[in-house]
């Protein structure tokens, strides 16, 4: 049976008191605090964050809360209130070659000069469940790190190593205003800073198994991991009433520079091309795959044929945004009785001419 | 609750893997030397290390180390990169064998991306990582296809693939992972080692394993098998060679690295086989 539900209003009000009372779980065991989860669930706040779009880790903590830990739904809750906030100035350009650097690692030379910098990583660890956690047991031993960040001494980058030999593309220097996707719809074609935002704010699973495609055949481009950078760089404005820029504050951010596939013509001698990638901040698999997805959707700018999904511009940037995409297949729990019913009134219609005609040949 | 303070390994197996799994890997593994060259599927085990950083070749060490063996873990040529030194201490933790650095002592290898310059020898198996093992692959890269071309033995397409370079370059432009040719009948990949180790492969005196975690796959190259890499008459397969000698030992004829150490871009150049430069070391000092 196919009933309307009466009474919506009262079932919604009941259902969001259910909701409350789940989310807080057994009242028997401490409430998790914001503070909490922004300092031991601190991944899923970078994440919340970076396709939030709005740096700030006590909102994207307390969106983790109240999302109950499902973190699309958390990064919904932040880009709904980003909605909300004025846009009071506009940030230079982030100088993420003077970062002071937590972790720093190029996977194309052994040694690069500043050394490599494993920093916090889950990399080489052995994914053995640690059940001395579980019994909250943590040794009180605090760790020393002997050398730790870096404390803004410029590092060099290992993309301006290969670029001195003029073995990498030069990024071409563009001072154009870059688009902004929160304030001007999508269009295609779409040049790479519009690509490169929509890929930074894109859900991150669907940017890892687009770059991982790329890996297995559709659209391979040779990625080299040249450099990954953790680290904190400053915020810069320009005040109208000052004319030179001041620092309002740091942030973290993770960057990847993928070294890619090179590429030479009659005219040009072969270089290595470029992919880039930028997360808010420790978002070590987001920039990564976002850096090898930027670099397969600049096929057709290289000239490569557009074969595989993860070169389509349209394909890519059109379902990236999880917001967009969880409220759209979401939306099919929406009532559809009445498009339903005119579903149901043609297809009675076609059987029915369907099986008369045979009814008629059998008799 | 198991302990699993880092110096025990209570609670698992010996070498991690159950006795099932492992032989379900060994049936693998012996019908793959049975062909050399081709790709015997295998089900492929979740490991407590991540996909892509050796899980493969670390369930076939897994299936085959016994407490006699000796264990030496490469990445790039040297013991002691990051994800070398985690697997050997994942073995160290799991098997308890013996490990070492010197090829010689090894009675198993296992390696990521090189070949030791030092040759191997009778009894020593060199088990290798592998990330993608279809060497038809970026020809093709639907599966039912590739079984098909390996079946029938199809192999013009990485042929035209490789002049489409020669014609473009004037080279072959594939440097790492190059195509060899096993036992006259299998396109094999040899893993992304570079095309200057693919001559270690031909008639090598040891085993050669190569595991495919993510990939599923195991393959084979038994002892004194043939190795060809693919080529043509009019542009035979080379190896690269390098100016430089080493910084270390002054080895002329083994893979260099480059290092770079200012930012004003200087380099040197070190052996990528940093036991063949310690053993050349020690053996100047002697003399």
């Amino acid at each position: 049976m196919y009933v309307a539900v009466k009474g919506g209003e009262r079932a919604i009000t009941a259902a969001h008191r259910l909701l409350a009372e789940a989310r807080r779980g057994d009242p028997a065991i401490a409430e998790l605090s914001v503070a909490q989860i922004d300092e031991q669930l601190a991944l899923a706040v970078d994440r919340v964050m970076t396709e939030g779009s709005v740096y700030d880790r006590e909102l994207a903590a307390l969106a983790i809360k109240q999302a109950r830990g499902d973190l699309v739904e958390a990064i919904f809750l932040l880009r709904a209130y980003r909605t909300t906030l004025p846009r009071l100035a506009v940030g230079l350009p982030l100088d993420t070659g003077s970062a002071s650097l937590r972790r720093r690692i190029s996977a194309t030379f052994k040694d690069v000069p500043g050394g490599q910098i494993l920093g916090p990583t889950f990399d080489y660890t052995h994914r053995l469940i640690d059940f001395a956690l579980a019994a909250e047991a943590e040794s009180a031993a605090s760790f020393e790190p002997g050398a730790g960040a870096t404390d803004g001494v410029p590092f060099p980058r290992v993309s301006a190593l290969l670029g001195d030999e003029g073995l990498i593309e030069v990024n071409p220097a563009d001072d154009t205003e870059p688009g902004d996707l929160t304030r001007e719809p999508l269009v295609f074609p779409s040049d790479r800073a519009v690509r490169l935002q929509n890929l930074a704010r894109g859900d991150e699973g669907y940017l890892l198994a687009l770059g991982y495609s790329t890996q297995r055949g559709y659209g391979r481009n040779h990625p080299f991991a040249g450099e990954i950078r953790i680290g904190e760089v400053d915020i810069e404005i320009v005040p109208p009433e000052l004319g030179f820029a001041v620092v309002i504050g740091e942030i973290t951010v993770t960057e990847c520079e993928m070294v890619n596939q090179f590429k030479g013509s009659a005219t040009a001698p072969p270089q290595f091309t470029r992919g880039y990638g930028l997360a808010f901040g420790e978002s070590e698999r987001k920039a990564m795959a976002m850096a090898m997805v930027d670099r397969a959707l600049r096929a057709a700018e290289l000239g490569e044929e557009v074969t595989a999904p993860a070169q389509d511009q349209e394909f890519v940037l059109s379902h990236s945004d999880s917001v967009e995409a969880s409220g759209f297949v979401q939306h099919l729990k929406l009532p559809h009785y009445v498009d339903f019913q005119a579903e149901l009134n043609l297809i009675r219609r076609l059987r029915a001419e369907t099986i008369s005609p045979d009814a008629e040949a059998a008799e | 609750m198991s302990n699993t303070d880092a110096n025990t390994s209570t609670g698992y197996n010996f070498a991690y893997l159950d006795e099932q799994t492992k032989r379900m890997i060994r049936r693998a593994i012996l019908k793959a030397v049975a062909i050399p060259g081709y790709q015997v599927p295998f089900a492929s085990r979740e490991m407590p290390l991540p996909y892509g950083w050796g899980t493969g070749g670390i369930q076939v060490t897994a299936s085959i180390i016994g407490p006699d063996d000796t264990l030496k873990v490469i990445d790039q040529g040297a013991d002691d990169t990051t994800n070398a030194v985690s697997i050997r201490r994942f073995f160290e933790r799991t098997a308890g064998t013996a490990t070492t650095e010197r090829t010689t002592e090894a009675s198993l290898i296992q390696t990521r991306h090189r070949i030791p310059e030092t040759p191997l020898r009778e009894h020593q198996i060199i088990v290798y990582q592998v990330p993608i093992p279809e060497p038809l692959r970026w020809v093709e890269p639907r599966e039912a296809e590739t079984r098909k071309m390996h079946a029938l033995a199809e192999y013009g397409a990485m042929y035209v693939r490789l002049y489409e370079d020669i014609a473009q370059f004037g080279h072959i432009t594939t440097t790492y992972d190059y195509p060899v040719m096993v036992d006259g009948r299998y396109l094999m990949r040899p893993s992304p080692i570079p095309k200057f180790d693919n001559p270690k492969m031909d008639m090598n005196p040891a085993l050669q394993l190569f595991g495919a975690g993510r990939e599923k796959r195991i393959y084979a190259v038994p002892p004194y098998t043939s190795v060809e890499s693919l080529d043509f008459a009019d542009h035979p397969f080379t190896i690269e060679r390098w100016e430089q000698s080493c910084e270390i030992c002054g080895s002329r004829d083994s893979f260099l690295d480059e290092v770079i150490t200012d930012d004003r871009g200087t380099r040197v150049f070190v052996c990528s086989d940093t036991d063949h430069c310690r053993q050349r070391g020690a053996a100047k000092a002697a003399e």
